[in-house]
C-alpha cells in the first residue's frame, strides 16, 4: 500500500545511493551467511537425507500417495472446521449485532457484558471448555463439533463487533431516511443498515476466515480430535521421525491457503472501493478504515476493536492517511 | 466450588506464570516489531523485502506452527534453551509480525506534510523518522497495538499448554484430567484468571488512548 517513493526520505543523491547500496550488500551478505550456517548445520545433522524428505515431496516414493492422502484429510478437516465456524459465527454474530442495535442503552448491558467476556477469553480456553463441559453435561458430539463450537463462541462476538463497526461507519442519513419513511427500528437495521455493513466489512470478514483457519490448529492441544492438519502432522512425525520436514510442509500449506484468502480480502476491498468511487456521496474514509480493521483484526485474533475506536471517535485519525 | 478453593494456590501460581510469559514477550515483541517496521519503511530494498516477507509468513501461519519451529527446529540448529524461553521466543517472533504491521499503519497515518517539513529543514531519514514521524505514529497506534497486545496475552495460553506448563490453562487442563468432574469450577477459575488479565489491560489501553490521541 505504500507509494514507490516514500515521503520519509528524498530521492537519493550519489552519497545516499552509495550508502544504500553498501547497506543492501551488507544485509544480503548477513542474511545469506546466516541461512548458509543454518543449512550447513542441518546438513551435518543429516537432515537432508533423502528418506526424510521423499515421502513428503517426492511423488515417486512408495509412501507418497498414502502420506498425501493423510495430509488431504488434515486439510479437509481444517477447512471444514473453519467454514462451519464462520457460517455459524456469521448467523449468530448478525443476531447479536441486530439485537444490540435495537435494544436500549440499559437493556443491552447484559449483551455487552457477554461480548466483552467472550472477547477477553483465549480461543483455546473456549475450545477446551466446549470439549470438556459439553460431554460432562451429556451433549455427546464428535470432536470436530467441539472445535467448531469453541471457535464459534469466540468468533461470533468478533464478527458482531466487525458488523457493528460497519453500521457505525455508515452515514447517519441512512438510518434517518429509513425511520423517516416509516420503517420501524428493526426494519431499518435489517433492510438498510446491515446489508450495507456486510458489504463494507466484506474484507474484514474474509480476513477473519484467515484467523479461524489458523485457530483450528489449537484443537491439537486440548481435544483428542478431529484429525486436522496439525494432528496429521504429529502422526506423520511419529512415523517418519522428521519434525523439521513435516512442520516445514505444514507451514507451507497454511501459508498458501491463508495467503490466498488474504488476497481475496484485498481483491474484495479493491472491488468495493472501485464501485464506491463512482457514487457521489461516498465517504472517502470508509475504504481506508475498513482496511485498518482488516489489518487490526487479522492481526489480533480480532480482539478489542480498533474498529470501534476508529469509527466512533475519530473516523479519520487512525486510517492510513494516504 | 471446593476444587477451586482447595487448589487456589495452584491457580494463583498459574496466574503469575502466565503473567511472566506475557511480560517477557511484551518487551521482546515491541522491540522486534518496531525494528521490523523501521526496516519496512527504510530506503534499503533488501531490508524492506526481508521485513515484508517475514510479516507475510507470520501473519498467515498459525502460532502453533511458529511454536513447533522454535521448539523442534531451533534445537536442531544448535540453539538450545530451556523450554520456557523457547516458548516465549516463539510467541515473541509471532507477535512481532503483528506489532510491525500496527506500527507501520501508524507511520502511514502521519500526514505527509509532517515528513516533508522535516525533510525540508534538512533532517536525515533517521532524524525524520525518530524525531518527527515516530512520536506521532506511536500515539495514533495505541488502539491497533493494544489489540495486538491483548491477543498476545490470550495467546500466552497456547504457549502454556504447548509445554511451558504451570500457567493458568495448563493448571486447568491438569486439574480436569485428574478430577474428572467438578470441571465447571476449574474452567470458571481459568476463565476468571484470563479476564483478570485482559479486561483491565483493555481499560488501561482505552485510557491511554484518550490521553494521547491526536485530534487532527
Amino acid at each position: 500500500m505504500s507509494a514507490p517513493t516514500s515521503v520519509l526520505y528524498d530521492a537519493p543523491g550519489p552519497k545516499a545511493i552509495r550508502r544504500s547500496r553498501l547497506l543492501s550488500v551488507v544485509s544480503v551478505v548477513v542474511f545469506v551467511v546466516l541461512l548458509g550456517l543454518a543449512l550447513l548445520r542441518l546438513y551435518r545433522q543429516g537432515q537432508f537425507e533423502a528418506d526424510l524428505w521423499s515421502p513428503l515431496f517426492w511423488p515417486g516414493d512408495e509412501q507418497f500417495p498414502a502420506v498425501w492422502g493423510r495430509i488431504g484429510t488434515g486439510v479437509y478437516y481444517t477447512l471444514l472446521a473453519a467454514v462451519l465456524a464462520i457460517a455459524f459465527s456469521l448467523v449468530i454474530g448478525t443476531l447479536i449485532t441486530t439485537s444490540r442495535l435495537m435494544l436500549g442503552r440499559t437493556s443491552r448491558l447484559p449483551l455487552v457484558l457477554l461480548i466483552e467476556i467472550l472477547r477477553g477469553t483465549p480461543v483455546i480456553v473456549l475450545i477446551f471448555f466446549s470439549g470438556k463441559f459439553l460431554p460432562a453435561v451429556g451433549v455427546d458430539l464428535s470432536n470436530l463439533w467441539y472445535l467448531v463450537i469453541g471457535l464459534v463462541l469466540y468468533n461470533c462476538v468478533v464478527i458482531a463487533e466487525i458488523l457493528r463497526a460497519g453500521v457505525a461507519a455508515l452515514p447517519r442519513g441512512q438510518s434517518e431516511a429509513g425511520l423517516a419513511i416509516g420503517l420501524t427500528r428493526s426494519q431499518t437495521v435489517l433492510s438498510i443498515q446491515l446489508p450495507q455493513a456486510f458489504r463494507l466489512m466484506l474484507p474484514a470478514l474474509i480476513s477473519q476466515l484467515v484467523v479461524i483457519v489458523k485457530d483450528t490448529s489449537l484443537a491439537y492441544f486440548v481435544l483428542t480430535g478431529p484429525e486436522e492438519l496439525l494432528r496429521i502432522a504429529r502422526q506423520l512425525r511419529n512415523f517418519f521421525d522428521n519434525p523439521v520436514q513435516i512442520y516445514l510442509l505444514v507451514a507451507i500449506i497454511f501459508i498458501l491457503v491463508n495467503t490466498l484468502l488474504s488476497r481475496l480480502a484485498v481483491f474484495a476491498e479493491r472491488k468495493l472501493s472501485e464501485s464506491r468511487a463512482g457514487a457521489p456521496d461516498a465517504e472517502p474514509d470508509l475504504a481506508e478504515n475498513a482496511d485498518q480493521i482488516v489489518d487490526a483484526d487479522s492481526a489480533t485474533h480480532g480482539s478489542r476493536g480498533p474498529a470501534r475506536d476508529t469509527h466512533e471517535e475519530d473516523p479519520a485519525g487512525h486510517g492510513p492517511a494516504r | 466450588m471446593d476444587i477451586l478453593v482447595d487448589n487456589f494456590d495452584l491457580f494463583v501460581a498459574g496466574f503469575f506464570r502466565s503473567l511472566e510469559i506475557i511480560a517477557y514477550t511484551l518487551v521482546g515483541c515491541l522491540v522486534l516489531g518496531s525494528l521490523l517496521a523501521m526496516m519496512r519503511v527504510s530506503p534499503v530494498p533488501p531490508l524492506q523485502r526481508f521485513a515484508s516477507g517475514y510479516v507475510g509468513i507470520v501473519r498467515n501461519s498459525p502460532l502453533t506452527v511458529m511454536l513447533f519451529v522454535t521448539a523442534f527446529v531451533l534445537p536442531e540448529l544448535g540453539f538450545n534453551a530451556p523450554f520456557f524461553w523457547l516458548g516465549v521466543l516463539g510467541l515473541t517472533l509471532y507477535t512481532a509480525g503483528f506489532v510491525c504491521e500496527a506500527v507501520r499503519s501508524g507511520i502511514n497515518s502521519v500526514p505527509p506534510g509532517q515528513a516533508e517539513a522535516a525533510r525540508s529543514v534538512g533532517l536525515t531519514f533517521g532524524q525524520t523518522l525518530g524525531e518527527v514521524v515516530m512520536p506521532q505514529a506511536l500515539r495514533s497506534v495505541v488502539p491497533p497495538l493494544g489489540s495486538v497486545i491483548i491477543a498476545m496475552m490470550k495467546n500466552s495460553a497456547v504457549v502454556g499448554v504447548f509445554g511451558v506448563g504451570g500457567d493458568l490453562l495448563s493448571v486447568g487442563t491438569r486439574l480436569t484430567s485428574a478430577q474428572g468432574f467438578a470441571i465447571t469450577w476449574v474452567l470458571i477459575g481459568v476463565w476468571l484468571g484470563y479476564l483478570a488479565i485482559t479486561l483491565p489491560t483493555g481499560a488501561l489501553l482505552a485510557a491511554i488512548e484518550r490521553k494521547v490521541a491526536i485530534v487532527r
